[in-house]
Order: structure tokens, then sequence, then C-alpha cells
């Protein structure tokens, strides 16, 4: 188990204060301790600590933070951007709402210096617009950074000049997507933009931006300051640092948790979430990391670790680390055709395939929560879905896809079982 | 794809203007994003209109807007329609948005819909005589480890089940704000009972 000491978010469920300069605020917790000093030591050092680290997009793509950063350009005669993705919506997910309420500093912060690490002056933190009291005590953090001059002009007394601007969303699961969050912020529908050209040539208002997650962010003030060989440290090679999971569903104390990358899925649940509700052996699936990966059976959940590569191994992913339970109470094609109806309603309506496919598979996983369905069209709904994975402009089109594959890949006996059971039903009811 | 209800005809006002207060508002919103990209600001002066018009947003609202912003009318309707948060009819004083997403189900939404019905004699998408609730489904509410979840207005109340939502219910009925979050009172996302980490907290008084 990750030890306290190693612990990032040391506010995550909001037992001190937030604000910057409280009796145990953030300060007093060693956010803004020398930041000036850090960006002193300059963009190539900031870019080379986190590429040491190890970091991980904590978003979902788990792409190599460092890296990404890396491809924003050395030169440019227009203004570059840092984006934050605070568009939390993945089903299962709310770690970044802790962040942004009880950590606030330690996401304005890292956005400073991440900013000195591509070079931007300007950054923009889209939050989803349902977060209104989340909001609310981000703007007011924001604010108070501003009247301490560790934003703004001369941020910290470095010399760099750093502009920070929270905006609102108004309700879309699509806007958590990188492009269309883009679209969004500039004022339009959140429809995904073809890539590429990637943000890092063409991002916000056609300049070089770059988009990352609210806890990949946060992370990085601590990652500079006790070194990227720390962080690095923790979790196994590829696979480094800590993360924070949410645990959800059937379990005795659903709870959001701190943990080391690579912690094995029952010891996640058994330690912090007392457990699945009925003792381990009443599990019956896991869907390890948020609605839009694969769900994986019991079997699977005993012996998998937490971690990108673990995950996809066994042919799912650790997404945003948000892992809902369901113990064998649960009626299974039912817990997926939810969230079909989640895609189905999410769906930005741009390629047909997703539009169309989403709410075709979700009006067939209704049925075959019946049971009123042929065995044969499993294989059809899962043909479907393959047409659909792979072939629209965003990644949305799979994640609705993929709910579906994992179920009909654990799970078919069980969709049949269903059919044969409402066929018998309705012979009888005819008798 | 998400879509509004369009069913039944909305009575629109004339028209529609800023107050004093929100058009400072909005001016510091506009002033936020580049020269030229006012409409960068659409989200937040929509968002504005509708909490200055009982939380609605009326056609006449989207016009003032997209003149504010110089946008073509056409662009803000799209907007308005595209997000689920703008109400394009009116809804009652306590808006309930009820989360029914797979973690939520898991953990019983289903009785809270079911208390919501019960205790209001209304469906989802309806609002009650009295203009005072309206109920509405809506997807993931991202606060999954207190689910289930019923955001009133901008308020997430958490950790519920049936017999919390029907005093929730009561109390707002009484003209009473129940305080928002975990109505089990748990300490926000922490595990029921207290938190299985950040126990040794020698650094919190001072730093690492």
């Amino acid at each position: 188990m990750l030890a306290d000491k190693d612990r990032i978010f040391t506010n995550l469920y909001g037992q001190f204060d937030w604000r910057l300069d409280g009796a145990q605020g953030a300060r007093k917790r060693g956010d803004w301790d020398n930041t000036k000093d850090l960006i002193a030591k300059g963009r190539d050092w900031i870019v080379n600590e986190v590429k040491a680290s190890g970091l991980r997009g904590r978003g979902g793509a788990g792409f190599p933070t460092g890296l990404k950063w890396s491809f924003m350009p050395k030169q440019s005669d227009r203004p570059t951007y840092l984006i934050v993705n605070a568009d939390e919506s993945e089903p299962g997910t709310c770690k970044d709402r802790d962040i942004i309420r009880h950590d606030p500093h330690k996401l304005i912060e890292g956005c400073l210096l991440a900013s000195v690490g591509m070079g931007a002056h300007h950054c923009y933190i889209y939050i989803r617009g349902e977060f209104v009291n989340e909001a609310k005590v981000l703007q007011a953090a924001i604010d108070e950074a501003y009247a301490a001059g560790v934003v703004g002009k001369n941020a910290c007394g470095s010399g760099y000049d750093f502009d920070l601007y929270l905006h609102r969303g108004a309700g879309a699961y699509i806007c958590g997507e990188e492009t269309a969050l883009l679209e969004s912020l500039e004022g339009k529908k959140g429809q995904p933009r073809l890539k590429p050209p990637f943000p890092a040539g063409v991002g916000l208002y056609g300049c070089p931006s770059t988009v990352n997650n609210v806890e990949t962010i946060a992370v990085v003030p601590t990652i500079l300051r006790r070194g990227g060989a720390w962080f690095a440290g923790i979790g196994r090679p590829k696979n480094e640092g800590t993360k924070v999971f949410c645990i959800s569903g059937h379990v005795e104390k659903p709870c959001n948790v701190e943990e080391a990358m690579g912690i094995p899925l029952r010891e996640l649940i058994d330690k912090h979430a007392g457990g699945v509700r009925g003792g381990w052996d009443n599990l019956l699936a896991v869907i390890p990391g948020g609605s839009s990966v694969p769900v994986i059976p019991k079997s699977i959940c005993d012996t998998v670790l937490m971690d990108f590569d673990a995950l996809r191994d066994v042919k799912t992913g650790l997404g945003t680390a948000a892992v809902i339970v369901m113990d064998k109470s649960t009626d299974i094609i039912k817990a997926i055709a939810r969230l079909s109806q989640f895609y189905k309603h999410e769906s930005c309506g741009q390629c047909t395939p997703c539009r169309e496919g989403a709410g075709w598979m979700w009006r067939v996983m209704e049925r075959m929560v019946q049971g009123k369905a042929e065995p044969r069209e499993i294989d059809m709904l899962l043909e479907v879905s393959f047409e659909i994975e792979g072939h629209t402009i965003c990644a949305l089109g799979d994640a609705a896809a993929w709910p579906v594959q994992g179920l009909i890949r654990h799970f078919r006996p069980e969709m049949e079982r269903r059919m044969h059971d409402y066929r018998i039903q309705t012979a009888r009811a005819a008798e | 794809m998400s879509a509004h209800d369009n069913s039944a005809p909305v009575t629109q006002p004339a028209s529609f203007a800023f107050t004093p207060e929100n058009l400072k508002k909005a001016q510091a919103h506009i002033a936020k994003y580049p020269p030229g990209r006012q409409a960068s600001a659409v989200l937040p002066l929509l968002d504005l209109a509708q909490r200055q018009h009982d939380n609605w947003l009326p056609r006449a609202a989207m016009d003032t807007v997209a003149d504010m912003l110089g946008m073509a009318r056409i662009r803000v309707y799209e907007v308005a329609t595209f997000y689920t948060m703008f109400n394009l009819k009116p809804v009652g004083t306590h808006f309930f948005q009820i989360c029914t997403t797979t973690p939520c189900w898991l953990r019983g939404s289903d009785e809270v819909v079911a208390a919501c019905k019960k205790k209001l004699g209304i469906g989802i998408g309806e609002t009650t005589a009295d203009g005072k609730f309206t109920l509405r489904e809506v997807e993931c509410l991202g606060a999954c480890v207190n689910a289930p979840i019923i955001q009133v207005n901008d308020d997430f109340y958490e950790d519920l089940d049936g017999r919390s939502t029907e005093a929730l219910i009561d109390a707002l009925a009484r003209g009473q704000t129940p305080p928002m979050g975990s109505v089990t009172k748990r300490q926000t996302s922490a595990p029921e009972g207290g938190a299985t980490t950040l126990k040794d907290l020698s650094f919190a008084g001072g730093k690492r």
C-alpha cells in the first residue's frame, strides 16, 4: 500500500482548508513552495523531469505526458495554449471533482508549471457545467492566486507572465474529447475535429495547444519538487506513479482513494472500499476504468493489477481508473444496456456509424435484456459494434462499442440463457 | 444524440435584456478571450441569461446574446440546442436532475426515481401543477462514489435512497434548503466511517 508520505493529494476528502493561506491551507501543505525556483530551471528541465517520472495522461488514453508537451513548438509567432480538461463525465469517474474542490491550488500551480514546460502563457480550464459549486471554489482559488501574485504578470516573481481562465461547459459528455472541447471553447457545438492536424500544431483558435486532464496537471508540482525519479519509483515500469481511483457500485464503502499504480484490483477494493458487498465470492464483474472500457468477470478480477498495461493484456483498460463493481445480484445485460443508452444520448451526431449505430445497439441491447432476441443476433450485434469501432472521427464510437463487446466476450452464455428463458415463458403463456 | 423536448408549445417573451449587474458579468466573461474571439463567451452568456430568466432560456435571450457577440443567431440556436443544460422551456423552482446511469443505477437510482414520482405525482420530464418541481432524468453527473445523486438546481444531493429522497422533497416544499452533499453526512468521497488513508499527516501542518 502506498505510504501517506507519498500521497500527492493530501486534501482529497476536504479535511483541510483548500485556501492558499489558511492555518492548514494550501501553502502549509506544501503548494506554491519556491515555485519561482522551479520555473527558473527552465522549460527543458521541466519536460525532462516529467518524462523521467513516466507520467502518462490520467484522462483515459495514457499517453506519455512529457512526450506530449515536447510536441509544442519551440518558437511560435502565435500564442500557445494549455487547456485543462475538467469536463469529467465518464460514468464511474469523480476524481477531478475532488481535486478541483479540495486541492485547487495543486491544479493552478500545475497549470503554471506545465505552461512554462511548453512555453504557453495562457491557460483555460474547461470544467463541466454541472460542477457549479466546484467551479465556484476553483474561481475563488484562481482569484486568490492572482491577488497573491503567484499567477498573472511576473508569476511568483519569476518574470514569467501567465494568465489563467476558468470556462464552464453546459452539459455534453463529448466535450471531454479534446478537439470537441476546443470547438466548445470557441463557442460552437462540441463536435470533434478530424486529426491531423493535432492540437499541438492547430488547436484553440488555430494556435498550438495542448489539452491535459486535471489529474495529470495537478500531480506536476509534486513531481517537480520531489523529482521524476521519486514518481517513477512507484508502480511498475511504464505504469509509474500514483493514481486516484474511484470505486463505485456494489462495494461496502464506495470511495475515492489515491493509490500506487499497479495495485491488485482485489486489494484496492478490499482495503479501501470495505470489500465487495457480500464478500469477494459474491463478485460478478468489474468495469475497471470507466464506462468506456470492457467489463471483466470475477475470474480476471481475482488477480489483475490496476495499471495501463496489465488491464490492456486482459482486453480492457485503465481508462480513468473508475472501478465500477457489480455483485452477483446484478443484471449484467441491463447494466451494459444502460451504458449503451448513455452513448446513444451522448453521441454528437456528426459521424453516421456512431449516431445511428449507438442507438441501434441500445435498442438491440434492450431486447437482449428481456431475452426477446435470437442467439444469432448476438453475432450480428458484435459485427455491428466492429463496424462502429474505428470508423468515426473520435473515440466515442469505440467507447460505445467496447462495453457491448466486453459483455459478449464474457457473458454470452448469460445472454443466451435469457433468450432461452424468454422463449419458454412465452411458449407457456401461449398454452 | 440528446434531443430537447419540443412537443409542447412555449410562450416566448417578446424581449430580453441583461440587468446592469449581469451585463457587467457578461463583459467580464467576454474579456477572458482574445479580441475577435468573443464567440467563446457564448456558453457563459447563455448560462447567465438562463439564470436571470427563471432557469430557462427564451428565444429572445439567445438573440440578445447573438447580437452582443456578433454571432449569427442560428449559431447561437445551434449551441443552445446542443448542450443539455439549457432549458428551452420553463422549469420548476426546484429543478431535479436525477442521474440514472449505471453507477447510480447499481446503487438504487430506480428507487430514487420512484420516490420522486410517487411524492410529486408527476413523471420524468414533467412539472408539478404549482410550478415548484420539475423532474428530469440525466446522464452521469460525475459523483459516482456518492451514488445515487440528484442535482437540484446547482446543488448535488448524494448517497440518496427512497426515504432520504422523500425527505429532501419535503424539506424543499417547506421552503428549506437542506445542506448539499452526502445526505448520510459522510465526509465527501471518503469511505463511510472514515478514510483508510491520509492518517499520517505529520506533513499536513508543515511542508514536506
